[in-house]
Order: C-alpha cells, then sequence, then structure tokens
C-alpha cells in the first residue's frame, strides 16, 4: 500500500474528472454556485468511502457474474441515506442540487472505482482510495465552481459568503458589478468550455514533463 | 388540452429542453459513444427504447407498489433495480431474437445501466408528476433528444479529424468545446413554447 501514490492519483495523476473523465453529468450541471460544490463534492467523497469500503470487505463473496447489479444495489442504498440527511438538514442544498442527488447512484467514479480498485484490494487501501478519488473530484468541482461564478457573475463564494437576499441565500462577494460579467458561462454552455480549458490544461500540464525528458535524451 | 401538454412535453424534452445540451443527464455515453456516427445511432436508439420502456415500468412500479406500501422513499433504489433488470433484459432478448442488432450494440448496451439519462428521465417523471401516457411520451421524446444531439455530434467530431488545434486539446477538451458550441446552438430553442 502506498498512501502517497494514492493521494497523487486521486488529485493528480488519476483525477476522477480531469484524466479519468468520468462523471461528466454532475460536474457540468451543478457547479455555478461555491455552495452547490462543497455540497456534491463532501456528498460524492462520502458515499464513495463507504461504498469502497463496503465493496471491498464482500469482494470474495460476490459472484462475478453480478458483481455490478451488487455494486449498484451498495451504492444505491448509500446513496439514498445520504439524499434523505440532505433533504433534512440542508433543504436549500437540496433544492439547488434537485435531482442530482439521487443520480449520484449512477455517477460512473463510484461505479468505477469499485469496479477498478476495490473490487481487487483490502479495505484499508479502498478506504483512503474512496477519499483521495473524492477529494480529487471535490477540488475539480471548486475550480469550475469558482472559474464559471467569478467570470459569468463577479461574485465569489454564492451560498456561503456575503450579504444575504430575499430569499434567505448567500449571494457571495461581489468583486466585479454583474453586468460585467460572462453571463454565458453560468448557463450551461459554459460548464462544457471550463471543464474543456481545465482538461486541456491538465494535459497539457501532464505531457510536459515527458517530452522535457525525451529532449533531454 | 391534453394533446397540447404532450405536444409541448414532446417539444421541450426533444429542442428547449434538451437532455444533454440544458440539463447535462447522459453525457458520460454522449462523449463516450460519439467517435463514429454509426455506433452513435445505435447507442440512441438504444437509449430512446430503455428510456420509453423505463418510464412506462417505473410509473406501474411507483403508483402501484412503492406509494401504496408507503415506500417512496426507496425510489432510487426501486428504479436503478428496475432499470438493471430491464436492460438484462432486453439483453437477453436482443441476442436471441436480433443477433445482428446485438452484436451491433455490443458493450454499449449493458453500459445504458449508469446513463444518468435512463434514471434521470425517471426521477423527472415523478418529481413533475406526469401521468402514465405523459410519462412515456416524456421518456421517448427525451430518449429521441438524446438520438438527434448525439448523432450530430458524431458526425461533427467525425470531421474533427481534419481540424488544426493545439495538441493539448486532443480527444476531450476539443469534443467538449464542439458540444458547448452546440448547446449555444440549442439555446436559440429555449423561447419555444406550445401552450
Amino acid at each position: 500500500m502506498n498512501l502517497g501514490k494514492q493521494f497523487k492519483d486521486g488529485m493528480l495523476t488519476q483525477n476522477p474528472v480531469l484524466v479519468q473523465v468520468l462523471g461528466m453529468c454532475s460536474t457540468m450541471a451543478i457547479t455555478t454556485s461555491f455552495f452547490n460544490g462543497i455540497g456534491m463534492g463532501v456528498a460524492v467523497t462520502i458515499i464513495l468511502t463507504l461504498s469502497n469500503v463496503i465493496i471491498s470487505a464482500m469482494r470474495k463473496i460476490i459472484p462475478d457474474k453480478i458483481r455490478i447489479a451488487m455494486f449498484i444495489v451498495v451504492i444505491a442504498g448509500f446513496v439514498t441515506c445520504v439524499d434523505l440527511s440532505i433533504q433534512a438538514f440542508l433543504p436549500d442544498l437540496a433544492n439547488s442540487l434537485g435531482v442530482f442527488i439521487p443520480l449520484i447512484v449512477v455517477n460512473c467514479i463510484i461505479l468505477g472505482r469499485a469496479e477498478a480498485f476495490s473490487y481487487k484490494n483490502g479495505m484499508v487501501a479502498s478506504f483512503f482510495d474512496g477519499i483521495f478519488q473524492g477529494i480529487g473530484y471535490t477540488w475539480v468541482l471548486l475550480a469550475m465552481c469558482i472559474i464559471r461564478e467569478f467570470l459569468g457573475g463577479g461574485t465569489f463564494g454564492g451560498g456561503v459568503l456575503g450579504a444575504v437576499n430575499e430569499a434567505g441565500q448567500h449571494v457571495g462577494i461581489q468583486i466585479f458589478p454583474a453586468d460585467y460579467g460572462i453571463g454565458m458561462l453560468t448557463l450551461p454552455v459554459g460548464g462544457f468550455l471550463v471543464l474543456a480549458a481545465l482538461i486541456a490544461a491538465m494535459q497539457w500540464a501532464l505531457a510536459r514533463p515527458k517530452k522535457d525528458k525525451e529532449e533531454s535524451k | 388540452m391534453e394533446i397540447f401538454k404532450l405536444l409541448s412535453i414532446t417539444l421541450g424534452a426533444i429542442l428547449a429542453n434538451n437532455f444533454i445540451f440544458s440539463q447535462f443527464l447522459g453525457c458520460c455515453p454522449f462523449l463516450g459513444v460519439s467517435k463514429k456516427v454509426d455506433t452513435a445511432v445505435g447507442m440512441g436508439v438504444a437509449v430512446t427504447f430503455v428510456m420509453g420502456l423505463a418510464s412506462a415500468v417505473c410509473f406501474v412500479v411507483n403508483k402501484y407498489i412503492l406509494i401504496p406500501l408507503d415506500l417512496a422513499y426507496m425510489q432510487t433504489v426501486a428504479f436503478i433495480l428496475v432499470i438493471a433488470s430491464l436492460v438484462q433484459f432486453i439483453e437477453m432478448f436482443l441476442q436471441k431474437a436480433m443477433p445482428a442488432l446485438y452484436t451491433a450494440l455490443g458493450v454499449y448496451l449493458p453500459l445504458i445501466t449508469t446513463n444518468c439519462a435512463v434514471l434521470g428521465v425517471v426521477l423527472l417523471n415523478v418529481q413533475n408528476g406526469y401521468n402514465f401516457i405523459e410519462s412515456v411520451v416524456y421518456g421517448i421524446t427525451g430518449g429521441l433528444g438524446f438520438l438527434l444531439a448525439i448523432v450530430l455530434f458524431a458526425s461533427i467530431r467525425e470531421r474533427l479529424v481534419f481540424a488544426d488545434y493545439p495538441k493539448c486539446w486532443d480527444g476531450f477538451p476539443i469534443a467538449l468545446i464542439t458540444a458547448g458550441l452546440m448547446a449555444l446552438a440549442f439555446m436559440g430553442f429555449s423561447g419555444l413554447k406550445v401552450w
């Protein structure tokens, strides 16, 4: 078991969103405010960690042929728990994430990690894999939220910081007037474009050291 | 009135609220299975079929099993099980009855289980309070919207081979930019309303 490598894999070299390109739907759909990003990231991290541990614990008794169905049942159970908890304790978050909380069931990151990692590795390693992959997913969500919110409406930390509007929600700290923002980025189009830019930056960054080595040879 | 409501659901699901371009449901197969037009058509047709069938079955399961037994909180688990077994069933049926189509769809068929558009449409049916016919129409037209999007996208992507762009944009980033521009075009439909 190599914690350092697992950490680096989750954050960068095997980042679930930027490198493995899994779980695109939620990444693009809900990253319109800081609050959504944190909520979704934490929810996915918790579910991923729990399901990784349970699937790893059961990996020897799950028959190979019906493993996908078993994974989905385990994941759906945890998603239901988290969904009900969010509805009970954080109704604002439940409203703004809407159908995307139950849809964590079919988020490819969780099923992907179950199939690729926890079905083959021990419980402790799977536990850390869940946490690191979850944090890797969360930071990408937050990066997208910050970029889209700032360029789109000139605010920072929507839903968490700043003044409170009539609906009782924080609107975020206004850095420049909303009229000057690129409104398009807060619409679905912005999700595609910002994610494209982030993945391109990642590919550029990952390709660079290799190129240097090749040149030095 | 009924027919107008169905018409408005249809137009909404195919154009104005397209599952991919405005609701971000089903992005994984949309990006993964769109390198060639013919596989994209196969995937789109299969998804449309499963979405229509899943809408019908899940409506019945929800109305006649979950709600009378006061088990509405089990919706997510019940629906995903219905979808998974439905996909398995379709797979076995196609293998026996239409082996040609089965081999053409290949690995994409089991992948439909984890397509969030299918679970999404079922959950949205419940959330919007649609009745049986509306649910089925929403399921099928949502699938047609997906088919339209993935076929258009695949035909653009085939031409991207000849495009000249920086190396680090290779693969997904350039595909996402294309999808973004298509989403922008589809926003033109957002004023479309049938009352």
